[in-house]
């Protein structure tokens, strides 16, 4: 390692800690199922992750790409087979989940069901070996928060669904843990429902400025209760941002595809050029046509050469009238209108083969099927990843 | 025409094994009752309720089915957490060992104990060549053979509603009540215990209920000295052929049995208050 490099990387620490320290940190984290010494699928290939206190941080990707299984290593249910996992500057890698004190809502709740609602809330607090007066009283004032007031006597079975997820989570924040983790928590429930319970764990959450680790596959959950997204895929976090970052510069073809809808074209990097912090790049794309990118800021993956895949949101294409002139020019013919509400969907297929998909507000102007549209978009609208 | 051929097709498929059931077995047992009271007297049932080496009888026999079933209850719940947890390899060995016997008779496998627990058996050469007994120690025609091989026979009785609760206890919970601040041990009692106890409860109301009415190996194992209601009732028949008072201690096993298992009869069908 050369002296400016050390340099970078010293400086680059120092940031960060003045930023804010991390709650939770994980740090090279790996994990293979199967019998460790011979093959083994990676369940967790390398996964650095830092959770800033208060944080609500959502671990987003499809079913295997390892979300869970990195919620359970933080729990403790799952050891790491590599790597460190640090809680509050202290090292808990090899902590029994017992000790750790975290509080976790677990995809069926997990309640007890010989147990009363109260006696379930009131199990960390025994374990604690808190006095009896005292755990009644915090038992009384967490059932209150979360609306459960006079349930206390109540059997899960006795509950409805949002009900018992009130007390898997009043059970999971009683004994004030240092982090609160989220698996899949709402999707037993039904649609209304389940938009009413993430609006009331984000205010709960904000109200008790605790540190959260979410797990889910529905990126529409992702969008609304999280201040920060990790995307995994394969093992390993694809792209970690604010929900803008991701829909607006995604870092992969991966990112771009499961975050949001996208239409992509795929062509060669020419010519690289532009400021440092918005730098573009022209593409010659497979029909031969030629566009113009923009690279996510700090991508140094993409050279001159390289197969790229060129993404654009659908609601970035505009009409394009005779005078204006944008670096990116496409024509077509509407195939489809679909109403969604507050959008209109278009399928347009383009002169020269392929389709792009147009998302518009539904006051504007209405296109029926066949009718021919000259569309066009800055670079700027569109971010440049690489295919692979 | 055809649809109502279709739902008979259940019925008339039931029937024929009902009135076997009906015919060769229900009618023998009630004639078998009504011997009890023949001549519209009660006095059978007078002398086996008051007198007191009956009555001491049935002490006996209620107080061997309860040790048979708390010895059982103890050996069977380890077989049952392994058989509940192990990998699908080790539970089909598992399975295999327990089931086993059942491809033997019962006969042959009493007769068997005899060959371990004899005066020169496996069991008291080896307390004599270890040096543990002075001389053997007597094994068999005593309630301790008996109740050696009466666990033998109704272990697996004991072991399988208990394994049926294990396998529907949520995995989960053990991790929540781990992850909640309950060590090893407070999760076994506090959370996997407790919701297992149905079954605990199904399997020792079964053993014992069979264990009342046990014929074949008090009578070998216990070479007399143990008399149980079994034993009586086959006594009073073959040696007295008093069949009045035969009949008379039959309907009170018979109500026993049927006392016992209407009882808990929810619990047998492995239910708990919290499903």
């Amino acid at each position: 390692m050369g002296d400016r490099e050390i340099a970078r990387a010293e400086t680059g620490e120092a940031v960060e800690s003045r930023v804010a320290a991390p709650l939770l940190a994980l740090a090279g984290i790996e994990r293979r199922f199967g019998d460790r010494r011979t093959v083994g699928v990676a369940a967790l290939a390398g996964v650095d992750l830092a959770i800033r206190p208060g944080e609500f941080l959502t671990l987003l990707g499809p079913s295997g790409s390892g979300k869970t299984t990195l919620l359970k290593v933080v729990a403790g249910f799952e050891p790491p087979d590599k790597g460190s996992v640090t809680l509050g500057g202290r090292d808990i890698t090899a902590t029994a989940p017992a000790k750790r004190n975290i509080g976790m809502v677990f995809q069926n709740y997990a309640l007890f069901p010989h147990m009363s609602a109260a006696a379930n809330i009131a199990f960390p607090l025994a374990m604690r070996g808190v006095p009896r007066a005292a755990i009644r009283q915090k038992v009384a004032s967490v059932l209150a928060l979360v609306g459960l007031s006079g349930y206390d006597a109540r059997l899960p079975r006795q509950l409805s669904g949002g009900q018992q997820q009130r007390v898997a989570l009043a059970r999971a924040i009683v004994f004030d843990p240092a982090l609160l983790l989220l698996d899949e928590p709402f999707g037993a429930l039904d649609r209304k429902l389940r938009a009413q319970m993430q609006t009331e764990v984000k205010s709960l959450q904000r109200r008790l400025g605790i540190a959260t680790l979410f797990v889910t596959h529905d990126q529409e959950e992702a969008l609304v209760l999280s201040d920060r997204i990790a995307v995994m895929n394969q093992g390993r976090i694809a792209q970690i941002g604010t929900a803008e970052d991701l829909y607006r510069r995604p870092a992969s073809r991966f990112v771009a595809e499961f975050v949001g809808e996208a239409n992509l074209f795929r062509g060669r990097a020419g010519v690289i050029g532009g400021p440092v912090h918005a730098r573009t790049v022209e593409v010659k794309l497979e029909s031969g046509a030629a566009m113009r990118a923009t690279l996510a800021p700090g991508d140094r993956s993409v050279h001159y050469g390289a197969d790229l895949a060129l993404v654009l949101r659908p609601e970035r294409p505009r009409r394009v009238g005779a005078r204006d002139a944008f670096e990116n020019h496409v024509a077509g013919t509407v195939a489809e209108a679909t109403y969604l509400g507050e959008t209109i969907r278009y399928r347009v297929t383009l002169e020269g083969g392929g389709e792009i998909v147009l998302r518009w507000p539904a006051e504007g102007e209405r296109l029926a099927p066949g009718t021919r549209l000259a569309l066009g978009w800055p670079a700027a609208d569109m971010t440049a990843v690489l295919w692979a | 025409m055809s649809a109502a051929r279709h739902d008979l097709g259940p019925f008339a498929a039931g029937t024929l094994p009902l009135l076997f059931l009906g015919v060769l077995f229900l009618y023998p047992v009630l004639r078998l009752l009504l011997l009890s009271v023949e001549g519209g007297s009660l006095a059978a049932f007078e002398k086996a309720a008051t007198d007191a080496l009956y009555v001491g009888v049935l002490f006996e026999t209620v107080k061997l089915s309860l040790i048979v079933a708390a010895i059982c209850l103890a050996l069977a719940y380890p077989v049952a957490y392994f058989l509940a947890t192990a990998s699908r390899v080790s539970a089909a060995i598992g399975f295999g060992c327990l089931l086993l016997p059942f491809w033997t008779s019962i006969l042959v496998r009493t007769y068997a104990w005899t060959i371990v627990l004899g005066r020169n058996g496996l069991v008291n050469r080896l307390l004599v060549d270890l040096g543990l007994a002075a001389e053997p120690v007597p094994l068999l025609n005593n309630e301790i053979g008996v109740v050696v091989g009466m666990v033998h026979v109704l272990l697996p009785y004991m072991v399988f509603p208990i394994y049926a609760v294990m396998l529907r206890i949520d995995r989960d919970l053990a991790a929540a009540a781990a992850g909640l601040g309950a060590s090893p041990w407070r999760v076994f009692t506090r959370v996997y215990f407790p919701l297992t106890l149905p079954g605990a409860f199904a399997g020792s109301v079964l053993v014992f209920v069979i264990a009342l009415g046990f014929f074949v190996t008090p009578a070998i194992l216990g070479g007399g000295r143990v008399i149980t209601i079994g034993l009586l009732i086959e006594q009073q028949v073959r040696q007295f052929l008093d069949w009045p008072f035969a009949a008379a201690l039959s309907a009170l096993l018979l109500a026993t049995a049927l006392l016992i298992q209407g009882t808990f009869q929810r619990v047998l069908r492995g239910e708990a208050r919290w499903h």
